[in-house]
C-alpha cells in the first residue's frame, strides 16, 4: 500500500519539482537535498518545464510484478532542457518510432495500481512534443 | 594489514535446483570449500545474498547457515550488495583477516531464485535500482542495461550483432566447466534470433535466472601453506560505489564506479591492466561486458566492443574473460556470483582449470558489479 510514501512524492511525480542549487545554479531532479555537483545543501524547490529529448530508450516486454498488463511498454531516459536525465515511461507513442534526440514533454499517466483494492499511482510520463505546438490528446489518454 | 589467501574452494553446480533449498545449497558449498582448506576452525562465517527476503522469506542468513552448516556459535552475517553481494562478502572477510580480526573466515554466496514465477523475480531485481524513479516508473533491470546498450550503440556507432561475441565465448567456456548452467555453444545467428526482452537487450545478451552457491575459506597468508599446498594470493580487494540509479550518473557509459574500483585494486597490487593474465568481468549483460572492459583499462572508450570480434577476449587471447562460461553461461545467482567469479580465477590460478585452462596464468582480476554500476567490487588474485 504504502500510501504515505506516495503522498510524499507527489510534487515530484505530478509536477516535477526537483531543486536548484543556491551555490552552483545546477538544476536537480530527482530532489536529493545535497547538490550531486559541489555537495552544497539544496534544498529549494524548482519545478522543470517538462521539456526535453530522448536520450535513451528501450520497450521491455518482460515487466516487474505490478506492470504486467501494460507491456508491452517503452521506458527512456529523457534529457531535460534544464540539464538532468529523467527515467520515465514514453506514452502515446510506438517502440519503432521513437528515436533519440525526438522532443518530448511531460504528462500525468498512471503508473501502476496495486490490485483492486491498492493505491493507483499516478506519475508522469513523456509524450512527443506535437508539431504546431498544442498537444493533442491521443484517445487513449485517460490511461 | 597482513597479507590474506584463499586456501579453500566450494561450489555447487549452477542451476534449477528445484530439490535444494537455500541453506541446502550454501551448506555444500560451505563444506566443500572447509574440506578444500583442510581446516576445521572457522572464526567468522559472511554470506553473500540479495534476495532471501524477498524470494525464500528468509532473513537472518548469518545465523540460519552458521548453525545449519554446523558453525553454531561463530560469528556470522548476510551482506547485501545487489549482484555485488557476493564480493562485498569477500571483501569484508578479507577486511577482517588483513585487519588481524579474525584467522580463518568463510565467505559464501547464496541465490536462490527459482521458486518464484518471473514476475516475482524480475520485481525482486529490480529492488537493485532506485525504487522511487527507476523501478516505480515501470523500468526493470533488464530496462536499465537496455538503455545503457541503446545509448552505446548510438554513440559509438556498433549493432547489435558487434556484441554476439561476448555471448559466444561466455558459452563456448562454460563447455568445459562441470559445475556451468548452460554448458553448450551458441552461434552469432542464434544470438541475432533470441527472444526480445527488453530491446535491444535480448536473451543471450542476459544472464540466467538461477540457483547457486559458492564458497572460499581465507586464512593469513604466512600460515596459508599449512593447509593448502596451492592456495591463492589476494593482491589486491577494492570496493568502490557511483550513483544507484542511472540518470544520477555524470558520464552514463563511464561506468564510473568500476573505474574507481579497479583503479584502486591496480594501485593497491602495484599492477596495470597489462598484468591481468585473465579477468572474469560481470557479464550480467554484453553491453556490461563492455563497459567493464572499457572502465577498466583494456580498451579506449568506444572501442570495448571490438576485442569480441578480434578474438581478444578468448582463451589465449590478450585478455581471456568469463573463462569458465560468465555470469551469461556459468549462470548468475545473483548474491553467490561474486564468489563463483573468484573461485574460477584461483582454478586458474592452481592450474586446475582443466580444458580452459589459461597458460601460465599468474595473476587474474574479478570484479563484481552490484545494481547498473553502482557496487563495484575488484579482487586481484595472486598464485602461490
Amino acid at each position: 500500500m504504502e500510501i504515505a510514501r506516495h503522498w510524499r512524492l507527489q510534487r515530484h511525480r505530478y509536477s516535477l519539482v526537483g531543486e536548484v542549487c543556491n551555490h552552483c545554479g545546477v538544476k536537480i531532479f530527482p530532489a536529493r537535498d545535497v547538490c550531486p555537483e559541489c555537495n552544497a545543501p539544496a534544498k529549494t524547490p524548482y519545478t522543470f518545464s517538462g521539456k526535453g529529448e530522448v536520450y535513451s530508450y528501450s520497450t521491455v516486454h518482460h515487466p516487474p510484478e505490478g506492470f504486467e498488463h501494460f507491456a508491452p511498454y517503452v521506458v527512456a531516459l529523457v534529457r531535460l532542457v534544464e540539464g538532468p536525465l529523467v527515467a520515465a515511461q514514453l506514452t502515446d507513442v510506438e517502440g519503432e518510432k521513437i528515436e533519440i534526440g525526438m522532443p518530448v514533454e511531460m504528462v500525468t499517466r498512471k503508473l501502476r495500481d496495486d490490485g483492486s483494492k491498492g493505491t493507483i499511482v499516478y506519475g508522469y510520463k513523456f509524450r512527443p512534443v506535437i508539431a504546431g505546438g498544442a498537444a493533442v490528446v491521443a484517445k487513449d489518454a485517460a490511461v | 594489514m597482513r597479507d590474506v589467501s584463499i586456501i579453500g574452494l566450494g561450489q555447487t553446480p549452477v542451476g534449477e535446483h528445484w530439490e535444494k533449498s537455500l541453506k541446502d545449497l550454501a551448506a555444500e558449498a560451505i563444506q566443500a570449500a572447509i574440506k578444500d582448506a583442510q581446516t576445521e576452525r572457522v572464526d567468522a562465517l559472511y554470506v553473500g545474498n540479495m534476495c532471501s527476503g524477498t524470494l525464500n522469506g528468509q532473513e537472518h542468513l548469518g545465523a540460519l547457515i552458521s548453525d545449519w552448516v554446523g558453525l553454531r556459535g561463530v560469528e556470522a552475517v548476510k551482506i547485501e550488495a545487489a549482484c555485488g553481494s557476493g564480493a562485498a562478502a569477500l571483501r569484508l572477510g578479507y577486511v577482517a583477516v588483513a585487519g588481524e580480526l579474525a584467522d580463518f573466515v568463510v565467505v559464501a554466496g547464496v541465490e536462490k531464485m527459482t521458486d518464484r514465477p518471473g514476475e516475482q523475480v524480475t520485481a525482486a531485481l529490480a529492488m537493485a535500482s532506485d525504487a522511487d524513479f527507476e523501478a516505480q516508473n515501470g523500468l526493470s533491470f533488464v530496462a536499465l542495461n537496455a538503455l545503457l546498450m541503446r545509448r552505446y550503440m548510438h554513440e559509438f556507432g556498433v549493432c547489435h550483432r558487434d556484441f554476439a561475441p561476448f555471448a559466444i565465448n561466455a558459452h563456448k567456456n562454460a563447455v568445459g566447466n562441470p559445475f556451468a548452467l548452460f554448458p553448450h555453444p551458441v552461434t552469432a545467428d542464434d544470438f541475432c534470433a533470441a527472444k526480445m526482452i527488453a530491446d535491444p537487450v535480448n536473451l543471450l545478451d542476459s544472464s540466467p535466472v538461477c540457483d547457486g552457491a559458492a564458497a572460499v575459506v581465507l586464512c593469513p597468508t604466512e600460515i596459508a601453506r599449512q593447509f593448502n599446498s596451492r592456495p591463492v594470493r589476494i593482491r589486491a580487494s577494492s570496493a568502490a560505489t557511483d550513483t544507484i540509479a542511472l540518470h544520477d550518473r555524470r558520464d552514463l557509459l563511464g561506468l564510473e564506479g568500476a573505474a574507481l574500483s579497479a583503479a584502486k585494486a591496480y594501485k593497491q597490487a602495484k599492477l596495470t591492466p597489462k598484468d591481468i593474465d585473465l579477468f572474469e568481468l560481470h557479464d550480467a549483460f554484453t553491453i556490461v561486458s563492455v563497459l567493464s572492459l572499457e572502465a577498466c583499462g583494456f580498451a579506449e572508450r568506444g572501442r570495448g566492443v571490438r576485442l569480441g570480434a578480434q578474438g581478444d577476449i578468448a582463451i589465449g587471447g590478450q585478455i581471456p574473460i568469463t573463462t569458465m562460461g560468465g555470469l551469461k553461461a556459468r549462470g548468475h545467482p545473483v548474491g553467490a556470483t561474486g564468489i563463483y567469479q573468484v573461485i574460477e580465477v584461483a582454478l586458474q590460478l592452481r592450474a586446475q582449470a582443466g580444458a580452459n585452462q589459461v597458460r601460465d596464468a599468474r595473476l587474474g582480476m574479478a570484479q563484481n558489479i552490484g545494481g547498473s554500476g553502482a557496487t563495484v567490487v575488484t579482487t586481484i588474485l595472486e598464485a602461490g
